[in-house]
């Protein structure tokens, strides 16, 4: 029954792994920018949730009705100014672009915010579950957060495939250029697809607030990884994927823990090192061709 | 009704130069499209055709000279702005979204559309093939299919001007000849049709007007009918002294 009950818990949490890795699956699979500073981004925008809510007093919910707006205008301004620029120049100078956004976030943190760490409170909900059985206990908050995952991934699905916006973030998915010469402006579909991206890291960065402590440097050493590795087990642009890969990812995690407490990061690691070596194109995607 | 010289270039390209770092691609290229008529531009590989094609469209930026459309500048407009201005150019070697199906394909050509003539349903008619196998993902059409396309996608935007690069790339002869058939429609819509093409008997069958360049410049232009094969031949390869 533990083994069960070690299964649910690392759905629960790949749930919120994937929702980290929804905008970095996003961000590669439109815009080919592996977006290093995404960890960062997440934290950051946990931060501004803390700062909403110690400023206006408002219930912790209404802290996602401003910072994930607030978050698609960063990205929107962000990728038509500072990425197209790296863009321009390469993809590989998006890799230092947004390395270098990355320390420069973590070393303003640390600044502004000390090396402390936080969490957002949302009372007693963080800690009310229901219990299935004497072994099952699952939290309200993790649920939510799946949940959340699942809706944002399959709606966001849904807009791509279904709505005109989404078919020229497609279009220029497949080629910027030739989106252009048929009267598409890229760098603002680019942008468009950035603003989403940004929106869900805001998303996932407030619900990790929330599950969690937090400090400065917790979007590198752990979102960013585990948001990559998500995104690396489902496959590169697949946002089905993405969240198999997180709910994975998760799964795996939780078996590790179950074996011993030191073992939760390893079997993650060990999932993800063997999915790269036995099926390196992901496991939902079929072999690229074009 | 705009009242339009029946003189005045639709298209007038002058005194073109084109860089590729440092290899200079277009030499002070000129020349004037009149409204109406297939204009061909041959030439051997690498004598800057695409890139003619690419900078009128707006991709390359030129180091000198200029774009007009209908009088206009448009030597500083982004590409995508060019197609509402009326440019549109279908690229070598197609360059379809391929994960789209051919419907979205369409779609995504009427984004900056002009009013007139060219609707989906009209791209339909004339290739009548493409109604029942519009859902269909572009990457699982033959070339062929594809190249019609990318003709139609660059239809929807209803260009003034249509930019036909390398139609014959990669296809049948006999799918060739079926596409080249069709441009007298496509000029009985209104629109002039600058075209490249490598295979110069194709070219010069469908061409009112015809350019060669070698090397990045122009080195021959007339009538079809009037061209001497001599002439085309020192031209294309730069050999002999041509007039």
């Amino acid at each position: 029954m533990s083994w069960v009950n070690a299964i649910i818990q690392g759905i629960l949490l790949g749930g919120l792994y994937a929702l980290f890795a929804c905008g970095l699956s996003l961000m590669f699979g439109v815009m080919k920018v592996v977006n290093l500073a995404h960890g960062d981004l997440a934290v950051v925008a946990a931060y501004i949730g803390l700062g909403v809510i110690a400023i206006t007093h408002v219930p912790a919910v209404w802290a996602f009705v401003i910072v994930v707006p607030v978050f698609a205008v960063i990205g929107y301004v962000l990728q038509r100014t500072l990425l197209q620029a790296a863009l321009d120049r390469g993809v590989l100078t998006t890799l230092l672009v947004t390395f270098g956004l990355s320390v420069v976030i973590e070393n303003g943190l640390q600044q502004f915010f000390s090396a402390n760490s936080h969490s957002i409170n949302i009372g007693s909900l963080v800690s009310d579950s229901f219990s299935i059985g004497s072994q099952i206990t699952i939290a309200y908050l993790d649920l939510v957060i799946l949940v959340v995952a699942v809706v944002v991934l399959l709606g966001l699905q849904y807009f791509l495939s279904a709505s005109a916006s989404g078919r020229l973030i497609r279009a220029v998915a497949d080629d910027p250029e030739a989106a252009q010469i048929s009267g598409v402006s890229y760098r603002h579909v680019f942008g468009i697809a950035a603003a989403i991206a940004f929106g869900t890291v805001a998303l996932a960065g407030l619900a990790f607030g929330m599950y969690s402590q937090f400090d400065p440097t917790i979007g590198t050493d752990q979102l960013l990884l585990f948001a990559f590795e998500a995104v690396v087990i489902g496959g590169l642009g697949s946002l089905w994927g993405t969240l198999a890969g997180g709910i994975l990812l998760g799964v795996a995690q939780q078996i590790g823990a179950q074996i011993g407490a030191q073992y939760e990061l390893l079997a993650g690691q060990l999932f993800f090192l063997a999915v790269l070596v036995l099926r390196p194109q992901g496991i939902t995607s079929r072999k690229e061709t074009a | 009704m705009t009242q339009r010289n029946e003189s005045a270039p639709v298209l007038d390209v002058r005194d073109l130069t084109v860089h590729h770092g440092q290899l200079r691609a277009l030499h002070g290229v000129s020349l004037s499209l009149p409204a109406g008529g297939v204009h061909a531009i041959i030439g051997a590989n690498g004598a800057g055709k695409s890139t003619l094609m690419r900078t009128i469209a707006g991709l390359h930026r030129p180091t000198a000279g200029s774009v007009l459309l209908d009088g206009a500048d448009v030597t500083a407009l982004r590409p995508e702005r060019r197609v509402a201005a009326g440019i549109a150019l279908v690229p070598e070697a197609r360059r379809l979204f391929a994960s789209l199906t051919l419907e979205e394909n369409l779609l995504v050509g009427q984004t900056s559309a002009r009013p007139g003539p060219w609707t989906l349903d009209e791209v339909y008619a004339l290739f009548g093939w493409m109604r029942e196998r519009r859902s269909q993902r572009a990457a699982q059409l033959s070339g062929g299919e594809q190249q019609a396309v990318a003709i139609g996608r660059a239809l929807v935007a209803n260009p003034r001007v249509l930019l036909l690069d390398e139609l014959s790339l990669g296809l049948a002869p006999v799918v060739v000849r079926q596409i080249y058939d069709l441009l007298p429609r496509l000029v009985d819509s209104g629109l002039s049709v600058l075209l490249v093409e490598q295979d110069v008997s194709q070219a010069l069958r469908v061409a009112s007007y015809a350019h060669c360049l070698l090397e990045g410049r122009i080195t021959l232009a007339g009538h079809p009918a009037e061209l001497t094969t001599q002439q085309i031949e020192a031209a294309y390869f730069g050999v002999g002294v041509s007039a």
